[in-house]
């Protein structure tokens, strides 16, 4: 092998290994379609949180009170929340598989980001499901104006 | 018949620069969303402990990492997007440049859109 070429991109090759399904695959097609579902769902939570009204400065407890009093929210935030860390989890894995020399040191960095992932998905849901608009005891100024009923 | 010296569509040029934008901003994104589930897992914690660290989000500092993230999140949307095309839109490998600076012309639009009405926000006008 004195030269390399490279084959051109833009013309058709055969596979020549790998055909049908596997899970590098489904990988594969899963960023694809994840991807097109988070445009909508970070985009929306953008224009929501940042744009609308005050943006940043609108924030606070009673404001996602306000929110996630409606199902759509919830659904929402749920779905971004588990594509969201699934499709980046998956990505950070292929740039371990890249960078990552030596076997030890892949299987230890891919560990703590799957401990992560896991992590922060149950956290996130029980946080979605678990929410207390109105908690007990706390002091009313800061709580939607829905809770004194 | 592409050589390296030309570039392919992953070695130089528009198509290699995208892919390492489109790497950098991912993992940005990513170790942003870890920290984000915590601090929004506060509100289960208490009203004052949720308004106190999303408080941080509203000053100077904050403001201007966010401009970064949404300047990250949209460039990784819409290259993304590009990158789907590419794969499987017919035409999409002979059109990956242009669709690059497509990526780019939106890019400079959005942000000019949410730039300053973020300021305005920050700045309290
Ligand atoms: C600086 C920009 C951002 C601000 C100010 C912000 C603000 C918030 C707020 C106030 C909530 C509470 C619930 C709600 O409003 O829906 C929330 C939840 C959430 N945000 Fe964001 N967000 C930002 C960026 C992002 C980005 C870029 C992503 C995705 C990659 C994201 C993903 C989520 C998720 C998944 C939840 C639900 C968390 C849970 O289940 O506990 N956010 N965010
Ligand atoms: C907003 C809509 C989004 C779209 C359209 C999108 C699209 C994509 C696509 C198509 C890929 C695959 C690239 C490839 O196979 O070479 C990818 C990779 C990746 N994405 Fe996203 N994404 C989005 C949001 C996110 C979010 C919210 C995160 C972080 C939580 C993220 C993190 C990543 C990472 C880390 C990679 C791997 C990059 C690499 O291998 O070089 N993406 N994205």
């Amino acid at each position: 092998m004195s030269t390399t070429s490279i084959p051109d991109p833009s013309t058709r090759y055969r596979r020549t290994a790998q055909r049908g399904i596997n899970s590098e695959m489904l990988s594969w097609l899963f960023m694809r379609a994840s991807g097109m579902l988070l445009v909508i769902l970070v985009f929306g939570h953008l224009f929501v949180n940042l744009w609308l009204g005050e943006g940043v400065k609108g924030i606070d407890f009673a404001f996602v009170g306000g929110k996630w009093a409606s199902p759509f929210w919830q659904v929402w935030d749920l779905l971004m929340l588990w594509l969201g860390l699934l499709h980046g989890g998956n990505g950070v894995r292929t740039i371990i598989n890249d960078y990552a020399r030596g076997d030890r040191l892949r299987m230890i960095l891919k560990g703590l980001l799957y401990f992560a992932v896991i992590v922060t998905i149950i956290l996130g849901t029980l946080v979605i499901f678990t929410f207390d608009p109105c908690p007990v005891g706390a002091e009313p100024s800061l709580l939607p104006s829905f809770c004194e009923g | 018949m592409a050589s390296a010296q030309s570039g392919t569509l992953y070695r130089g040029r528009e198509g290699m620069w995208s892919w390492v934008a489109h790497r950098i901003s991912g993992m940005l994104i990513f170790l942003f969303l870890l920290v984000h589930v915590l601090d929004t897992a506060l509100v289960r914690v208490s009203p004052e402990a949720y308004n106190e660290v999303i408080g941080h989000y509203k000053t100077v500092v904050f403001g201007l990492g966010e401009v970064g993230l949404v300047g990250a999140i949209l460039f990784h949307a819409l290259n993304g997007l590009r990158l789907i095309l590419v794969d499987f839109w017919s035409q999409g490998p002979q059109r990956q440049r242009s669709m690059f600076w497509g990526v780019v012309i939106v890019w400079v639009v959005l942000m000019a859109g949410f730039l300053p009405r973020h300021l305005m926000h920050m700045f309290g006008a």
